[in-house]
């Protein structure tokens, strides 16, 4: 098993160096560079989703209220308030974060399906409020009426509105940010007491830790990471429609985290590749794609019950 | 005063009455046994002393606080660690990281999200430690899950110690393992006492070890407390071989 522990950082160098040239090689695999942003933005909310669900041990199935808050957030405020894409996402992220920080001491306490069913239910609030509040939201048919901006950072401005490349760098740096908070949050010991929560609850009570406190950070860093990932979403397209923070998104960074390999860090972003390249490509040919998702899915689960990393990781154990 | 006083403890299932009216004293310093045939109460008068179960009446006074309220954390962090019955460890981790989330939890960091250079070096040198005490130097990079039941059981309590407790509760340590596991545990329970002056209560099933390594024994019956006393009163207790040892030779 130890084996594992020199290639890390071969591996941690192959996935940045993918990520970074990205944008120069998608047309070649018959994508495009927004097809690359989106796969960032699904593996930032996967990665999030997977703080709490692969390093925590409890399941979400309502991270998606928290996304599509990020997401409103970032596009009412350009539609109603201010015409700034950075002032936006603070907003959205914000929105997301307070709204997970005050849902949090009512789910805390909660374990196993008790957890996941109640996160569904308040995130089928928010989605149902985005849906109904047809004045404010847009409603059913989304908000529209606003476009994400030039970014000016003092020293020159960042044409994220014009040029898809720098849109996707743009992203793509927000991601790193992200990737390495959250990286740095698991190996500190703040991190090892969410491991040993996810490993042993019992014990990690008797250890002194204050358990149902531990899993609301938990849950309150994971929610803050995936609105961070919705004002990316919403910016990408321009358009938020209800459907963002409806629970089946919850319930497909779930399956990206599981795909890709929940035990593993970059798991859920290899996840999250797969799943949106095959929305993409399948999507093309047939409507009936998320069955082929869903298909892929079982194999995997009843095959690789670590997931794609987690498999290859075993290959080279053995 | 005792460090741990247990005064009319009682508990309640429903209409089944499983600790009765308990009262038991242990002095800092001393190695105390729990023994009584099964279905005694043994492992709930633990667990009411840990903050598992809360007491239906009866309180319970740790180190001169009445800690009867307190969640189980609120009492570890008052000095106060246990093991289980049914091994309570992380299993997908290495020995030597179940001992330092102890270390890093009992020296206050579980909220810090980096340490000093300084701060990391102290604590591996204390998961060092513990691991030495507990026996297990040669398999700290050993994953958890993956080790025998009697190594689990040294890991676990390397968690415990980890805390530098006032008090261990060991709830059976030695069961369902085999004579040299058994062994082990044994002689690792008598270090832990005799050189490091450890308080300990024990919950044991083996009355070869009880008699062996206990200051005091304690003998619960149906809840209630049969009767306490030094190794050598309780095996000349006649109720107590009636009612427990000469049931079990039987």
């Amino acid at each position: 098993m130890p084996s594992i522990k020199l290639p890390r950082h071969v591996g941690d160098a192959v996935v940045w160096l993918v990520l970074l040239t990205m944008p120069y090689w998608m047309q070649y695999v018959h994508g495009y560079t927004e097809l690359a942003s989106r796969i960032i933005v699904a593996g930032l909310a996967a990665m999030a989703l997977n703080f709490l669900l692969g390093y925590t041990g409890v399941l979400s199935f309502g991270h998606a209220a928290y996304f599509g808050l990020g997401a409103y957030g970032v596009g009412m405020t350009l539609r109603y308030l201010v015409p700034s894409t950075g002032l936006g996402m603070l907003v959205g992220i914000l929105v997301g974060t307070v709204a997970a920080a005050l849902i949090g001491p009512l789910i805390a306490r909660l374990r196993g399906v008790y957890f996941a069913m109640v996160t569904i239910a308040f995130g089928q609030v928010f989605y149902f409020i985005a849906f109904r509040w047809n004045s404010v939201t847009g409603g059913d048919d989304g908000l529209t009426g606003w476009r994400r901006l030039p970014i000016d950072f003092g020293i020159g401005t960042l044409d994220i509105a014009g040029n898809d490349k720098a849109f996707y760098y743009f992203a793509l740096a927000i991601f790193a940010l992200c990737v390495g908070a959250m990286a740095l949050l698991l190996r500190s010991p703040f991190g090892r007491t969410l491991l040993a929560i996810r490993e042993n609850e019992r014990r990690a009570r008797f250890l002194g830790i204050p358990v149902d406190r531990h899993i609301w950070m938990s849950w309150v860093i994971s929610c803050f990471f995936v609105s961070v990932a919705g004002t990316l979403y919403a910016l990408i397209n321009n358009f938020v429609d209800p459907r963002a923070l409806r629970w089946d998104q919850s319930g497909n960074f779930v399956i990206m985290a599981v795909l890709g390999g929940m035990r593993s860090f970059w798991g859920p972003l290899i996840g999250a590749a797969i799943f949106v390249a095959l929305q993409d490509y399948v999507s093309s040919e047939t409507e009936n794609w998320m069955s082929f998702i869903g298909l892929f899915f079982v194999l995997v689960v009843l095959f690789f019950p670590r997931g794609i990393l987690g498999m290859i990781r075993a290959r080279r154990a053995a | 005063m005792s460090l741990l006083e247990i005064r009319g403890l009682s508990k309640s299932f429903g209409s089944l009455v499983a600790v009765k009216e308990v009262s038991l004293a242990v002095e800092a310093g001393v190695f105390q046994a729990i023994i009584g045939p099964n279905g005694a109460g043994k492992s709930t008068v633990f667990n009411l002393i840990s903050g598992l179960y809360r007491p239906t009446t009866g309180s319970i006074v740790f180190d001169g606080v009445d800690v009867t309220g307190l969640v189980p954390e609120r009492r570890v962090a008052r000095g106060m660690a246990r093991t289980f019955q049914i091994t309570e460890i992380c299993p997908e981790l290495t020995v030597g990281m179940n001992l330092c989330i102890g270390v890093e939890v009992a020296g206050g960091f579980r909220l810090r999200p980096w340490l000093s250079r300084a701060e990391t070096a102290a604590n591996v040198a204390r998961v060092d430690e513990l691991a030495a005490m507990v026996g297990l130097t040669d398999k700290i990079d050993r994953f958890v899950g993956e080790l025998s039941h009697g190594d689990q059981r040294a890991v676990e309590i390397g968690m415990a110690l980890a805390l530098r407790p006032k008090l261990l509760l060991l709830d059976e340590p030695t069961a369902g393992m085999g004579d040299q596991e058994t062994e082990v545990i044994a002689e690792l329970m008598q270090r832990l006492h005799r050189t490091h002056g450890m308080t300990i209560v024990l919950i044991e099933h083996d009355m070869e070890i009880v008699f062996r390594l206990a200051d005091r024994i304690a003998v619960l019956d149906r809840g209630a407390v049969l009767a306490t006393g030094t190794p050598h009163e309780i095996a000349a207790d006649e109720a107590v071989q009636a009612a427990y040892l000469g049931r079990q030779e039987a």
